[in-house]
């Protein structure tokens, strides 16, 4: 391209577009710049000076972040000049900071202790006090040693920019600068763990992780959250068989570099409340027994009574242990499977459920209209997307459903069905908004759609994305948002009602009138015990939750990140996690035990190996062989439904922290919501200092 | 320059009053529509005007009235000293104790503050006075030097300065500008120069 400007870095002649850092040239160039202040997806500071280059003809170092390249600049990174300046900015930066590595959870994987050795000199010589600086409380999730804070502002501007919470901020000036969130409330964010990942220094550190373990003892597998649907990019770092911590990896198209709250700290809640044993219910207790016996229990109950047995997966669970659940409900002759435990009305061709603009199309769109949805909620990263879209200006958002506060711009313009009618009617303002759009976004959240007249209400969604242009062979802006890691890849799969099935609200209906007689819950306990009546209750899972209580036989499984398995995100993106522990005593990945299982029911199925049972799941949904890739969904179809009802949206996620039975084992997320809960009423603000 | 942080004990609310309401629309009509924010510094020191100080409460009304996250409020409030973040006296004296007026006999003046006062940050019980020891005034001609409230009072001496304190305490009228025989920062003692011109 012509346009592109020619930089010269340490003598190798580089091409960037015109606007590039001189930084930027430098790292394409391949010089390695140090930097404190700079990150690539905040705003630019420019004030630790760190990243201080000669420029031919400067009189003066120039701060490489903060700097634009010009035509022919010649940029030199390894003068002495510019080895001084570095070392000179490391002085002054030290001159404040402790010397205490030996006991900062940073060390080991501290920008400002690898920089200090690279670039640093050899001994201080600095004779006075250090500044010391108070702690300042941040909530249950980030701790603070501020003393050991070098005022990069990562941390505020990430509040500000990324998190949509302007709480973080520098108070006072000079030696005095500090800093801290208002009054030292909690942020109030679903976002605020990466503080954590972009302080550069020990300053702020994972409350949680504290001196619990140094990095270099941890082993790191990369693999993939379940907790939301966004099928973040996550690397678990164990010791032993025990969860350490739980950090981001970058990937461009789902999480950047986020994570959210839930799944960054929920660690904790893999090491308790597990199920390590089968067990089965004897005179009302539940008492530890073996794999035979508990299987030689399932059999008497199921073996020649399958038309009265139906099964429900739920939210955590794996595409391999639902295909070997289908497979397996299959090979009995049950039609009643269902994997929409919230009643959700999807199915059908998957542009039906899929969101389709995909997390990193959100980005080319225009204009949005969220219904039934709060994605903060339901998906942090996802939101904090969305908000990016909005930082870039001119794109209109509309909500239709509970008001939330998004982080955002976000015209609330009615509570239910009502609106959506009148948006279909084209009687709204925000119709013509959408048609007047190039690339406008539809997202249907599950509060919509978990409804009884969720298909229409569905209907109605589909139909006005197609009125409003939304639906064209170039861009597709009907979205489904969905809470459950496990849902698409369930209704990829063919998890639904067979010919006369039921589907959950029936199996629940038929359990309660005897109809039912034996129900497996596969993971899914956000179903009350109590709605299950009389049935005999199969339990199989990872905690002991809601279905755990309720069950009368409990097959220990593997939770996500002890199983190489897929799952399919919101977007219908196939990620396969990898296995970072050994599921605890007992238990066994999912699709083993629905293996084993066959065997005593004399169905036996017919794959011996994950490999195997892959091969026959690829044949019914070829599209998860593809790793990563979205395979596009066509247009969605809307479907056949009644007329909605006029009641409105209800609430998809009452409390963010508290969402699967992992979160709800864990400490950490307790600590969380009763933070929360603390500082509902104190935000109106008390007028006392905090 | 001391560690500027909110004052330990802060008042319940508080709220401008009409006129300074209206005062604070005209000041926010200067910006355009979205950049109300720019408006801070003058809001603030308003509020500083109507009670003495910065409380906790005045920051977070201003925050509102300009639609901006308190914490940025906050930053702007810690971080000009002219914004009193604890309670001052009805006349606050700021003294000057930079080098030409600590050469003049500003050593002097912070005795003077010592006995009818107390140490810095000080408020008499009476409520009147108070003082605080600041960097250059920019009325270094008329060394030594204090600031009260908005006036300037120069060429001080100790038993000058008592006299300032003793009379504003009594609710005296004192006038401002050099405390001696001098005109403004003519030299002492009448023009020296430029006298044979007709």
């Amino acid at each position: 391209m012509s346009d592109r400007i020619k930089v010269t870095v340490d003598g190798v002649d580089v091409e960037v577009e015109p606007g590039t850092t001189i930084l930027q040239a430098c790292e394409e160039a391949g010089a390695e710049i140090p930097r404190f202040c700079y990150h690539e997806r905040l705003s630019v500071a420019g004030n630790c000076r760190m990243c201080l280059v000669e420029v031919e003809r400067a009189p003066k170092p120039v701060a490489s972040c903060a700097a634009p390249v010009a035509p022919d600049m010649v940029v030199f990174t390894q003068t002495d000049s510019v080895k001084a300046a570095r070392e000179g900015v490391m002085e002054f930066l030290l001159i404040n900071h402790p010397l205490d590595c030996p006991i900062c959870d940073q060390g080991g994987e501290c920008d400002l202790q690898d920089q200090a050795l690279g670039y640093g000199g050899d001994a201080s010589r600095f004779d006075d006090n250090k500044r010391a600086v108070e702690e300042k409380h941040m909530g249950p999730l980030v701790k603070t040693i501020m003393t050991r804070c070098i005022h990069c502002t990562r941390c505020v501007r990430f509040a500000t920019e990324v998190a949509g919470v302007p709480e973080i901020g520098a108070i006072g000036r000079g030696e005095d600068m500090e800093i801290t969130t208002y009054l030292e409330a909690a942020l109030d964010s679903e976002m605020s763990g990466n503080v954590i990942d972009l302080c550069p220094v020990g300053a702020l550190t994972s409350k949680p992780y504290a001196y619990t373990a140094r990095p270099w003892e941890l082993k790191k597998t990369e693999t993939i959250d379940v907790m939301d649907a966004v099928g973040s990019n996550i690397r678990v770092d164990t010791r032993g068989r025990e969860a350490m911590r739980i950090l981001p990896r970058n990937h461009d198209d789902v999480n950047e570099e986020w994570l959210s709250d839930k799944s960054r700290f929920v660690w904790d809640g893999l090491n308790t409340q597990r199920l390590d044993t089968p067990y089965v219910r004897r005179d009302g207790k539940l008492a530890a027994s073996t794999w035979n016996d508990a299987f030689a229990v399932i059999a008497e109950k199921i073996v020649g009574k399958a038309d009265k047995l139906a099964a429900i997966a739920g939210d955590l669970v794996c595409a391999e242990g639902q295909f070997a659940l289908k497979s397996l409900m299959d090979n009995l002759g049950s039609p009643h499977l269902d994997c929409r435990q919230d009643g959700a009305k999807l199915s059908g061709p998957r542009a039906n459920y899929l969101f389709n603009t995909t997390i990193a199309g959100i980005e080319d769109a225009d204009a949005l209209l969220i219904i039934g949805a709060n994605p903060r909620v339901e998906a942090p990263v996802l939101n904090s997307r969305i908000r990016k879209r909005f930082m870039m200006g001119q794109f209109p958002i509309a909500m239709i459903g509970a008001p939330a506060d998004l982080t955002y711009e976000v015209s609330h313009i009615g509570a239910g069905t009502d609106t959506l009618a009148d948006l279909l009617a084209g009687q709204h303002g925000f119709a013509d908004v959408l048609k007047n759009a190039q690339r406008p976004m539809i997202l249907v959240g599950q509060a919509a759609l978990a409804r009884d007249d969720g298909d229409a209400v569905l209907a109605a969604a589909i139909q006005l994305a197609e009125n409003s242009g939304a639906i064209s062979p170039t861009w597709n802006g009907f979205n489904v948002l969905h809470l459950a890691a496990a849902r698409v890849a369930g209704l990829d799969l063919g998890l639904l009602p067979g010919e006369g099935g039921k589907d959950t609200a029936g199996i629940l209906q038929a359990a309660n009138s005897g109809e039912v007689e034996t129900v497996i819950l596969y993971g899914a306990d956000e179903i009350a015990g109590a709605a299950l009546g009389d049935a005999f209750v199969i339990y199989i899972g990872s905690h002991g939750d809601r279905g755990a209580h309720r069950a009368d036989v409990i097959l220990p499984s593997a939770a996500y990140t002890e199983k190489q398995a897929i799952y399919v995100n919101t977007e219908g993106r196939p990620q396969m996690t990898e296995r970072a522990a050994f599921p605890p005593g007992e238990a066994r990945e999912d699709w083993k035990i629905f293996r084993a299982l066959s065997d005593h029911l004399a169905v036996t199925l017919d794959f011996d190996t994950v490999e195997a049972l892959r091969v026959k799941m690829f044949a019914v949904a070829p599209h998860l062989a593809q790793l990563d890739q979205i395979e596009p969904a066509a247009a969605p179809q809307a479907p056949q439904a009644g007329t909605m009802a006029s009641d409105a949206f209800g609430v998809a996620v009452e409390d963010f922290y508290f969402t699967n039975p992992i979160a709800r084992a864990s400490a950490t997320m307790a600590a969380c919501a009763k933070a929360k809960g603390e500082r509902a009423p104190a935000k109106q603000g008390t007028g006392s200092h905090g | 320059m001391s560690v500027r942080r909110l004052h330990a004990t802060q008042p319940e609310s508080f709220a401008f009053t009409p006129e300074n309401i209206e005062w604070s629309k005209g000041q926010i009509s200067k910006y355009p529509e979205g950049r109300q924010a720019s408006a801070i510094i003058p809001l603030l020191w308003q509020a500083q005007k109507q009670e003495g100080w910065l409380s906790e409460p005045a920051i977070r009304t201003v925050a509102d009235m300009l639609d901006m996250p308190y914490m940025r409020a906050l930053e702007v409030a810690t971080f000009y000293t002219m914004f009193n973040l604890s309670p001052v006296g009805e006349f606050f004296v700021q003294l000057c104790g930079t080098t030409p007026c600590w050469l003049r006999g500003a050593d002097d003046l912070k005795s003077v503050c010592r006995k009818m006062i107390g140490e810095q940050g000080d408020i008499t019980e009476d409520g009147k006075l108070s003082w605080l020891e600041v960097e250059c005034l920019g009325a270094c001609v008329n060394a030594p030097m204090v600031q009260i409230n908005d006036d300037f009072y120069e060429d001080l001496t100790a038993e000058s300065f008592e006299q300032v304190l003793t009379d504003l305490r009594a609710g005296k009228e004192v006038a401002t500008g050099p405390q001696n025989t001098r005109h403004t920062s003519e030299p002492e003692g009448g023009l020296t120069v430029l006298k044979g011109t007709k």
